[in-house]
């Protein structure tokens, strides 16, 4: 006997038979989901178990005694003592019926179609369809839609069975696809021709059960049986995804979402699916180079490592900084730092997207999400504080997006307006100059009224807070519900007032009994803090007496010698043209990394080629702290190296010791003995910075902006589909009409904007989203990589003539 | 026909809406959809993209749904068509009658076939209209909102050269 137990009905269980076999399942749970778990295996194609409940298909129908009809299993709720027959005559000749019907429009062009061999239209029709057509009359054709560079269509094949609308409304949160016409005419299309916008989109390609939504990328690439499939993560962003890649004579060909039902459940992001394009760039870094006289010449492994362990020896510790990318191993940020240490470099940093480091010292081990993904799609009322978050972290906010549709309220307080793919209770846009402002009015609020009280050194700038009537309505909402958490983004680590607001937002969570976490946008943010990738800190958190330089001082008083590790800091830094002045004036620029780029070419003086996502394994660190491994799918050339035997090769040529490891399985146990009990999941925030709110002039406009969603780091900016899907104007600035007029600006044409002696050029475009006194521009882009920071005042000078 | 249609909905066709929100609850505003794509139709002859979008924003639902419902129902057009719509009613009762005599007959006087509307744009003959519960006056025709049964081709040329 089986028992189907879930863990929220316990209580009311009722008793059937599926084919003589009895089964215990929740009153009303649908009997295609029993017979799963069960082991009974019902066909179907519009079913799915993350998706509503549509019943179109008609093919899982089963007997059910007593019934006089077959019913359909997906759409049949269990009740006590039913028999249930999912092989009987009835049953299979309703199966087979419907079957018949559908193969009469699907074309039977199997050979061709790519998803011939993992069909499951396909493998259905080989255990129910017959053998020979019936239907001499000719097959409906339906004309191909283009619905951008992911996804492929050859619509002739689709069933109808809805599940990509559905997911579209359901899960992707933006409903692009729908069923146009009726009866014989009914097509899955968009109506009007555009390209589907959703970060979400590649799932239908996986939901699809026949040919007709399919990989653009990956289209007539392999077939099915050829591939090989490993298990990966994503490399993107800190959720952790967990991947299948499909490999094909040493090229990955596809990727796909692996289930797992704490993290990504069945979904993955367009991020993740198509961002292996990049390993195949032309801008891979395949060879070692060094610069001789301002000429870039290929050189030898021996003859870099020897020059680069020379010039680390000769400098002085001081004069060394080491920059290391949030996006590597725990292995590679590990052996650095053991690296950096032994040299007695103090200077190294990976927080390249922060610059306010006044409270470091309160940091906590790791930016942890103060709670594990699972139970953010539980939440009765989620605060966002400085997130993009279906940019920056597209999976989080699909959790996010599963809490809402329980009813859960959500709530924004950004710097600029972010697009949001569910209902906000509290959508509250504000200048970032004002933000801190804000916030503290929302705690004033809440100091009002919660059981809690604020640490005294608060009292005096509580009472200034002014409470807007948009926040009062945030206050009333965490206070009264039980599950609540507030969250912080990446747009609040960027900020130049970020321990004050981070503080302030710790505050908020300890007066409405919340949980406080952190969104980090890096796929290592966790492993590089708790592995000791910064300058007051070593592994496993532990403090260092006197601290190195964090990044943002390394960049103000340049160091001589910097050591890139996967950074690319034009479009990877909050500072882009300080940091490139400060490379730039250095004596020595080593980058290791696997791409190169224009200004790496400028001001490096080595490059060397570096293993890139499922090239390499190693480990990495999610944002709710699970430590997961990813594996090497292909082969790189031999001239590109693993990270981690660059820095031993490094150490050995240093002569330091501690650097004879065999393989990475050594570093993986050196770093798991260090592991101990010193450092918890723990967000507290035992310090206040001292709290100022400043008051700058109304007239004072400030800049605002994110990365988009394909150019957060240097493997996706280099995925060609995806680019292409971002069809985003990099020339574009967006201000409201109120400062169009008010500073004399014309819509469409050229603005200078300047920051002290930087400047770049965009087109003015009137966006009345935009908050007055801001402007809008997205990050991480060559243009905006000759400004400063954002989040700091601008000037803005009309370049045309009206 | 090329002309320019823009993008916000007209005062009257809002009126309309506002007219059908009042009888749906607040969180039921896709509800009133049927009877403002009528009020668009009503305006512009048909349903342009440009104001199917624009009642999608207003009823905030997605724009995917309007065009669902639009292409669903066969009293919508989708496409610009003739001044003057005329249906013939071609099921059972109809055909009986010689429905489908009067059919060919207004294709052959008006020089169009089903689907099609007449070079000055005065009349469009639509697609095979199925039974629209005039059987016991077949045959019978809609020429815009109004039935016309117990048909003949003198009955006929009666009711259409006076369109004007």
């Amino acid at each position: 006997m089986t028992d189907i137990v879930n863990d929220e009905s316990q209580q009311d269980l009722v008793t059937l038979t599926i084919d003589g076999v009895e089964v215990k399942a929740p009153r009303n749970t649908m009997l295609i989901e029993v017979a799963d778990q069960a082991g009974v295996s019902i066909p179907r194609f519009c079913y799915h178990k993350h998706l509503s409940v549509a019943a179109n298909c008609r093919m899982c129908m089963v007997e059910v005694e007593k019934a006089p009809k077959p019913l359909p299993a997906c759409a049949t709720p269990v009740s006590e003592g039913m028999k249930v027959y999912t092989h009987s005559e009835l049953a299979l000749d309703a199966q087979k019926g419907t079957m018949e019907f559908l193969l009469i429009n699907h074309p039977l062009d199997c050979p061709v179609c790519d998803q011939g061999g993992e069909c499951e239209l396909q493998d259905v029709a080989m255990g129910y369809g017959g053998d020979v057509s019936r239907f001499n009359e000719r097959k409906r054709v339906v004309r191909d839609k283009n619905i951008g560079p992911l996804v492929s269509t050859d619509m002739t094949r689709c069933i109808h069975c809805t599940r990509c609308v559905r997911f579209g409304s359901e899960i992707a949160g933006v409903s692009e696809l729908g069923a146009t016409g009726r009866g014989e005419f009914m097509e899955i299309g968009t109506y009007v021709e555009k390209s589907l916008s959703s970060e979400l989109s590649g799932n239908v390609i996986d939901l699809c059960p026949v040919g007709a939504l399919n990989a653009k990328p990956s289209r007539m690439k392999a077939r099915a049986w050829e591939m090989v499939e490993q298990s990966n993560i994503s490399a993107h962003d800190s959720f952790g995804s967990n991947l299948i890649m499909h490999t094909l004579r040493n090229e990955v060909i596809r990727v796909v979402p692996e289930e797992n039902a704490e993290v990504n459940e069945t979904w993955i992001s367009d991020r993740d699916r198509f961002s292996y394009e990049g390993m195949y760039s032309d801008n891979r870094l395949t060879q070692v180079m060094q610069k001789n006289d301002g000429e870039w010449q290929p050189s030898y492994w021996s003859d870099a490592l020897h020059s680069i362990a020379q010039t680390l020896k000769q400098y002085d510790a001081e004069e060394i900084g080491f920059l290391v990318s949030p996006n590597q191993s725990n292995e590679e940020i590990y052996l650095t730092q053991k690296l950096a240490r032994a040299l007695e470099i103090k200077n190294i940093d990976h927080r390249v997207n922060q610059i306010d480091f006044e409270q470091q010292h309160a940091d906590p081990a790791f930016p942890w999400l103060g709670q594990s993904i699972a139970d953010v799609g539980k939440q009765d009322a989620i605060l966002i504080i400085g997130s993009d978050l279906r940019s920056e972290q597209p999976m989080l906010a699909h959790k996010v997006r599963q809490a809402n549709a329980r009813g859960a309220k959500v709530f924004v307080v950004n710097p600029h307006y972010c697009k949001f793919h569910m209902p906000l209770s509290g959508h509250v846009v504000v200048k970032p100059q004002e933000w801190l402002a804000k916030i503290v009015g929302l705690l004033a609020e809440l100091n009002n009224s919660s059981k809690h009280n604020v640490p005294s050194d608060l009292n005096m700038l509580l009472s200034t807070g002014k409470v807007d009537s948009d926040m009062a309505g945030i206050a009333k909402t965490l206070l009264n519900v039980e599950h609540s958490s507030v969250l912080i983004g990446n747009l609040m680590q960027l900020h130049y007032e970020y321990s004050s607001l981070r503080a302030i937002s710790y505050w908020l969570s300890q007066l409405t009994e919340s949980s406080f976490g952190y969104v980090s946008t890096a796929s290592n943010s966790a492993g590089a803090s708790l592995l000791g990738a910064l300058p007051h800190r070593t592994v496993m958190s532990k403090t260092i007496d006197e601290p190195g330089m964090n990044y943002q001082q390394m960049i103000q008083s340049p160091r001589k010698v910097f050591v890139l590790l996967g950074l690319e800091p034009e479009w990877d830094c909050v500072l882009p043209t300080q940091t490139l002045k400060a490379l730039q004036q250095a004596e020595v620029v080593i980058a290791i990394n696997s791409f190169t780029t224009e200004g790496m070419r400028e001001y490096c003086d080595w490059m060397l080629p570096i293993k890139c996502y499922a090239e390499a394994e190693g480990t990495k660190i999610n944002m709710e702290g699970r430590w997961q491994s990813y594996f090497k799918v292909v082969d790189s050339d031999d001239e590109i190296k693993d990270g981690w035997k660059i820095l031993r090769m490094l150490g050995a040529e240093l002569e330091l010791d501690g650097f004879d490891y065999v393989d990475i399985d050594d570093v993986r146990q050196e770093i798991s003995q260090s592991l101990d009990n010193s450092f918890g999941f723990s967000n507290e925030l035992p310090s206040l910075p001292k709290i100022e709110i400043k008051n700058w002039d109304e007239g004072i406009v400030f800049s605002t902006g994110a990365i988009p969603i394909y150019s957060i780091d240097s493997i996706v900016r280099n995925a060609s589909s995806l680019k292409q899907a971002q069809d985003l104007d990099e020339s574009v600035m967006m201000i409201n009409s109120i400062d169009v007029e008010k500073h004399g600006l014309i819509e469409g044409k050229w603005v200078k904007v300047s920051q002290d002696e930087d400047s770049s050029i965009f087109k003015c475009v009137i966006n009345n989203k935009i908050e007055p006194g801001t402007v809008y521009i997205p990050r991480g882009l060559p243009r905006s990589e000759k400004l400063g920071g954002v989040y700091a005042p601008v000037q803005l000078k009309n370049l045309s003539v009206a | 026909m090329s002309k320019i249609i823009p993008k916000e909905l007209s005062a009257e066709v809002q009126e309309h809406v506002v007219d059908w929100l009042k009888r749906f609850p607040d969180d039921q505003k896709q509800s009133a959809v049927l009877g403002s794509l009528h009020a668009i139709q009503h305006e512009h002859g048909y349903l342009p993209v440009v104001q199917m979008d624009a009642l999608a924003e207003r009823l905030e639902m997605p724009a995917i749904a309007v065009y669902e419902v639009a292409s669903f129902y066969s009293m919508f057009e989708l496409e610009p068509v003739g001044k003057h719509t005329i249906a013939v009613c071609t099921n059972l009762s109809c055909i009986l009658r010689g429905g489908e005599d009067v059919l060919n007959y207004i294709e052959s006087k008006l020089n169009i076939k089903c689907g099609q509307s007449t070079a000055d744009g005065k009349y469009y003959l639509k697609n095979e209209e199925e039974c629209l519960a005039g059987c016991c006056g077949a045959p019978m025709m809609q020429v815009n909102h109004v039935y016309y049964e117990n048909l003949t081709e003198a009955k006929v040329d009666e009711i259409l050269d006076v369109l004007d």
